[in-house]
């Protein structure tokens, strides 16, 4: 079957449990054991959060329709750095500074997204990469804004609805981020389903079709830029204000070209995809680099091949026609 | 004769110092059934893009409800009531027939705008896909990913949404081309039960399909529109059978 019989079926017809109430058992049982198997190194856990939901924003324009990008770090580089300087201001209620870096990736996204969806192909994909260029540079240069090579520290962001403060442990931190990244997801399953995001999908699958059918896909795609741009502002925010500092890497051609790994490795065009693409790289990651620092990357770089080669798709689609299968002989043999 | 709902005057498309069509001018009226001929080459699938928007005109105008649109956008067109088909299907092959009938359905109910509804799953949306689907006997393939369709049913699939955007005037770009005869009859019958208002201009080069389905045929020849009238009168038009007819009418005699 195709990667959307999990939670994304357009068309309801005997769904017993809404696709929402089942994400939102399947991620606070993940969240669970999370915290179970990681329970003195929560600070990964949030950074993985934060990468999870640039992630998604990545598979909103890639994944679901269709645009090429090397540089969405810049829209969640942009977020922190933003993020950051409002908490250095004074503002530091973590509920606003989350809303302030979801309008600050918005515009972000919008401005990026009205530029490189002007364009199709390699030029789109090169036009990604300056724009994301760019921004790095501008990050590295103003320095009374960014910190420059330094970064920007000592963010330190006030008590959730000012009870909960930021603990060393990392645990309102965790709590925090998990449900924003809940609340995201929740919310984005509901888009992609919308007819909305069906005609995204729809123009990925073919543009010229989708103007023959009325659609005026240059706005959409825009739009849809826009929401992604939020996702990953929101990613942004939660990196600055669980660690308290922004750096360079935030807004690095590295940080965008891990996330489309990320997305690739766990099958674009479903919000599950990325979500267990941006957790299995990031474990491994995290495993790997611990046992081995000095060869951590080759073993990464095996890991993607071995994926591309026997699972083009992705780790989901490989997962649900597998589970498939073994359904399948399961029932045959009863 | 009613109102034209489509109509071309004067229009010319060159590629270079080539032109494929050459000062092309008819027009299309409500209830119309007109099939648009000619060898290979002819210019007959550019002639079609110029009009659906996706190539510009180098001369010329084109006119939908008496409105000029020569310069209006596909989408534009569309909203006009002016639908194509594709003689190499185009779907969205990620979607389920449904979805790809669905979506036509809410784009034309101007749904597709809304980043926060249900709307697909909405009473009236299904009920408008589910009856176009029925009209050409698909129904049953709802579920089914667009990549397990065989040909013939993509094709149907193809014109279910053209259908679905409730269109005016419909361009059918060889409906039944490279589809098994079995499943070409499908086409051909659902073809022959279009509503009766709409003006439908049929590219085709069946010539039993021709005329079995025409009122009016044009014939395209190196660009230029050399003849339009009735079918009996094309197989007689001397310039026809040698611009094209040739093989069809007398295979003997091809020069």
């Amino acid at each position: 079957m195709t990667d959307r019989t999990l939670a994304e079926d357009a068309i309801p017809a005997r769904i017993a449990i809404p696709v929402e109430l089942r994400a939102v058992a399947i991620m606070l049982t993940l969240a669970a054991f999370g915290y179970v198997l990681f329970p003195d190194d929560l600070a990964f856990l949030t950074r993985l959060i934060s990468i999870a939901l640039l992630v998604l924003s990545l598979d909103l324009v890639t994944g679901y329709s269709g645009v090429a990008t090397l540089g969405h770090s810049a829209i969640f580089g942009v977020s922190a750095y933003a993020v950051g300087n409002l908490c250095l201001a004074g503002q530091s209620d973590p509920l606003l500074l989350l809303v302030a870096g979801a309008l600050a990736g918005a515009l972000m996204g919008l401005a990026s997204g009205a530029l490189i969806t002007r364009f199709k192909g390699l030029p789109q994909l090169v036009l990604s990469i300056a724009v994301g260029q760019l921004v790095a540079a501008l990050a590295n240069k103003l320095s009374g804004l960014t910190g420059g090579s330094d970064g920007l520290s000592g963010i330190s962001p006030g008590r959730v609805f000012g009870i909960y403060a930021f603990d060393i442990y990392g645990r309102t931190g965790y709590v925090f981020s998990v449900a924003v990244l809940i609340v995201v997801f929740v919310v984005l399953l509901r888009i992609v389903r919308s007819p909305f995001g069906l005609l995204c999908r729809a123009i990925k699958d073919d543009s010229l079709r989708a103007r023959m059918i009325g659609a005026r896909v240059y706005p959409r795609l825009v739009l849809m830029y826009g929401v992604s741009g939020v996702v990953a502002g929101i990613g942004g925010s939660l990196a600055a204000i669980n660690t308290g500092v922004v750096g360079l890497d935030s807004v690095s051609f590295e940080r965008s070209a891990e996330a489309l790994v990320m997305l690739v490795l766990g099958g674009a065009g479903s919000l599950w995809g990325a979500l267990i693409g941006s957790i299995v790289f990031q474990v491994f990651e995290h495993y790997v680099s611990a046992a081995n620092p000095f060869h951590w990357m080759t073993m990464v770089g095996a890991l993607l091949i071995a994926v591309v080669l026997f699972a083009p798709k992705g780790l989901l689609p490989l997962a649900i026609s597998l589970t498939g299968r073994v359904a399948s002989a399961l029932r045959s043999r009863a | 004769m009613t109102r034209p709902l489509l109509e071309l005057r004067h229009v010319s498309k060159a590629f270079g110092g080539m032109k494929v069509n050459d000062d092309v001018s008819f027009s299309v009226a409500e209830g119309d059934r007109v099939a648009l001929i000619g060898p290979n080459g002819a210019g007959k699938t550019t002639l079609i893009n110029v009009i659906s928007g996706d190539l510009q005109p180098s001369e010329g105008c084109i006119l939908v409800g008496g409105v000029d649109m020569t310069t209006h956008s596909i989408p534009r067109r569309v909203d006009a009531g002016l639908i194509r088909t594709f003689q190499i299907t185009r779907l969205f092959t990620s979607l389920t027939v449904a979805e790809n009938v669905a979506l036509a359905v809410m784009q034309k109910k101007g749904l597709t705008k809304r980043v926060f509804s249900s709307a697909i799953g909405r009473t009236d949306i299904r009920r408008e896909w589910q009856r176009v689907l029925g009209v050409l006997d698909i129904a049953h393939l709802a579920d089914r990913q667009v990549s397990q369709l065989a040909y013939g049913q993509q094709r149907l699939l193809d014109l279910a949404i053209g259908l679905a955007l409730e269109p005016k005037v419909l361009l059918l770009d060889e409906p039944a081309a490279g589809v098994p005869s079995d499943e070409s009859s499908r086409i051909i019958e659902a073809i022959d039960r279009l509503p009766a208002h709409i003006a439908v201009l049929m590219i085709e080069h069946d010539m039993d399909l021709v005329f079995r389905f025409a009122r009016r045929v044009l014939v395209l020849a190196n660009g230029r529109l050399i003849f339009q009238g009735n079918p009996a009168e094309v197989t007689s038009h001397q310039e026809v059978r040698r611009a094209y007819l040739g093989s069809y009418a007398d295979a003997c005699h091809t020069h």
